[in-house]
């Protein structure tokens, strides 16, 4: 019998297809030495054919193990008679294969060819974003152009959207999704408004006049190292994916990274938190990128930067709890923002600064932009307030698009109308 | 420090449905591993959810395999039906452990459970063993947490054990 399964491996091998009809995936969390032991004694079993995805590395670590079909059997009974418990991760590994195989297919058939047959109402990888700017730039070239304003770490390029009616150099309004990568709704709802200005620069008479007078930078996966990461490996991942020297551990808060109060309290110089805030000012090339555009291009008069969640709109600082000396018109203009924001679909959004209205927190992107005298320098925190959180079904993207569009435009009117 | 709250609680359900609850929260100074106190009044009742309850009680009791899951919402957001009131009792279950952990200086949501298995008992009580995923504001860290949770119909809702699991190297 052995001999016919090892026949049929050939046989498979040599075809160049690998079944993994009824293989399964245990997982294994051992509690005691003995069960550890008894584990790794397991990688040695070769004629069991074992396909370890996560090795044993300590107590208290899953162990991770493909097992083939012939091999469950003994395997199962010898694990329960050394008492080492286990789960079962995956019923039928093949099964698991041909459902992705399917989801594949079925998502490469809608590989959008116009920005009209794009699907705003579901989340996109990279490469479909940033197909998505070059089918946007080539519909309307007349109206947008794209940008590479450098490199992230991993030498992914750094996309910026021009949207511009003529001039040259003419004041300008930013807007940057995506810095933090697991905050999906922001990089969705980056790509709806850059549809959107497209569709309204000539009928929607508030954009028209902004448009009139200013140009809108639009940076959509301003995080693409991270964004790639939290499609491939980790959901959850928040900073840069930069290697940093003495530590095991990656990335560094690229809202804690800017040169403003760094390294201050309100964020961390451990290089395995989340706020890490980097060895210094502006490390990251995520972040050098912006801030060289900003000086070079030194005619920005609005600066938004877009975070998920908790529905918050916040002015600086974060560093200090110094109001800024136009403390109380950037508190008016936020409260007409939220005003217009809510009127859509009577979501509830907190308005203040960053340091009273969230928490302290240092090195952040719009406190160095307010101090370069960008005066209305925002962030927004979109939906929701905790019951999804990251994870927003991806229904509710065009709804948090929608609304914060009409924040985001009486921040840009109010701008336009302030030009000296 | 002692808190006095006037709290307006919706249905997470049925958002016209709402119960105005006040409540003392009272955080230890010094020690700080030991849970607030909370004393709480309900000025209302709560909606009776008995009959979804027996419903969801009686589908996992006639089971034939221990029902298991991962990655609930999915990276997507998404939910199936059929998971829904394994999300709704993740919820309530990562309430005490978040209430077990917080300070004045910590807020806490559940990001998503990693992983759920239920575990067979021979008595009426349905427990399931959660790996989540919990979310710290303050500090951005995504926590993982082991808790075995019991729950029975008209017994409600105990979390038996918990514990903070290690991050994975990979993350």
């Amino acid at each position: 019998m052995r001999g016919l399964v090892l026949l049929a491996a050939l046989v498979a091998a040599a075809a160049g297809t690998e079944t993994f009809v009824g293989h399964q995936v245990l997982r294994i969390i051992p509690t005691s030495d003995e069960e550890l032991q008894k584990v790794q004694e397991l990688q040695d079993l070769e004629e069991l054919q074992l396909d370890f995805w996560l090795a044993p590395r300590g107590l208290g670590h899953p162990v991770d193990v493909r097992v083939p079909f012939p091999s469950l059997q003994p395997l199962k009974a010898h694990l329960e008679a050394n008492g080492v418990s286990y789960s079962i991760m995956i019923e039928d590994v093949q099964e698991l294969l041909d459902q992705e195989q399917m989801e594949m297919l079925r998502g490469r058939r809608q590989m959008p060819i116009t920005t009209n047959t794009f699907n705003y109402a579901s989340y996109h990888s990279l490469d479909e974003i940033y197909t998505f700017m070059d089918l946007l730039v080539a519909e309307n070239p007349n109206l947008v152009s794209k940008l590479e304003i450098g490199r992230s770490t991993e030498n992914r390029p750094l996309y910026v959207l021009k949207f511009s009616k003529g001039g040259t150099n003419r004041p300008a309004v930013w807007i940057d999704t995506g810095i933090h990568s697991r905050e999906w709704v922001t990089q969705a709802s980056g790509v709806w408004f850059a549809k959107q200005i497209v569709l309204d620069h000539e009928n929607d008479k508030d954009l028209a006049s902004v448009l009139d007078k200013m140009d809108i930078f639009l940076e959509i996966v301003t995080n693409p190292d991270g964004f790639a990461f939290t499609q491939t490996q980790n959901r959850m991942w928040r900073k840069t994916r930069s290697k940093q020297s003495g530590s095991i551990c990656v990335g560094v808060d690229p809202n804690r990274n800017w040169d403003a109060g760094f390294g201050g309290s309100g964020a961390s110089g451990n290089p395995c938190s989340e706020t890490y805030h980097g060895p210094y000012a502006n490390s990251e090339p995520e972040v050098k990128a912006i801030v060289d555009f900003v000086k070079n291009h030194g005619n920005i008069k609005a600066f938004v930067s877009i975070h998920s969640y908790s529905q918050l709109l916040l002015y600086p600082y974060g560093y200090t709890r110094t109001p800024v000396p136009d403390q109380k018109e950037l508190h008016e203009v936020s409260a007409k923002a939220v005003a217009a924001l809510s009127s859509l679909y009577g979501t509830n959004y907190k308005y203040g600064s960053i340091i009273t209205t969230i928490y302290q927190a240092s090195g952040g992107t719009i406190d160095w932009t307010y101090n370069q005298g960008i005066k209305y320098s925002f962030t927004f925190e979109l939906r929701d307030t905790g019951r999804y959180g990251f994870l927003l079904p991806a229904k509710q993207i065009v709804p948090t698009a929608q609304e914060t569009w009409l924040a985001l435009k009486v921040l840009m009117l109010h701008a336009r109308d302030h030009l000296n | 420090h002692k808190y006095h709250l006037e709290l307006e609680l919706e249905d997470v359900l049925d958002k016209d449905s709402t119960v105005n609850c006040t409540a003392e929260v009272l955080y230890h100074l010094g020690n700080k591993n030991i849970a607030p106190d909370v004393q709480f009044k309900l000025e209302g009742e709560l909606k009776n959810t008995d009959e979804a309850d027996n419903v969801f009680y009686n589908r996992i009791k006639s089971l034939e395999k221990e029902l298991v899951a991962e990655n609930i919402p999915d990276n997507h957001g998404n939910v199936s039906p059929e998971m829904e009131p394994i999300h709704l009792l993740a919820w309530v279950a990562s309430g005490y452990v978040i209430w077990q952990n917080s300070t004045e200086n910590t807020k806490f949501q559940l990001a998503q459970i990693k992983h759920v298995k239920q575990v067979k008992r021979s008595d009426e009580y349905l427990e399931f063993d959660y790996k989540i995923l919990l979310h710290e504001m303050l500090t951005q860290e995504i926590i993982p947490w082991q808790m075995t949770v019991l729950w029975h119909p008209q017994h409600g809702v105990e979390v038996t054990r918990d514990s903070r699991q290690p991050k994975e190297a990979s993350e």
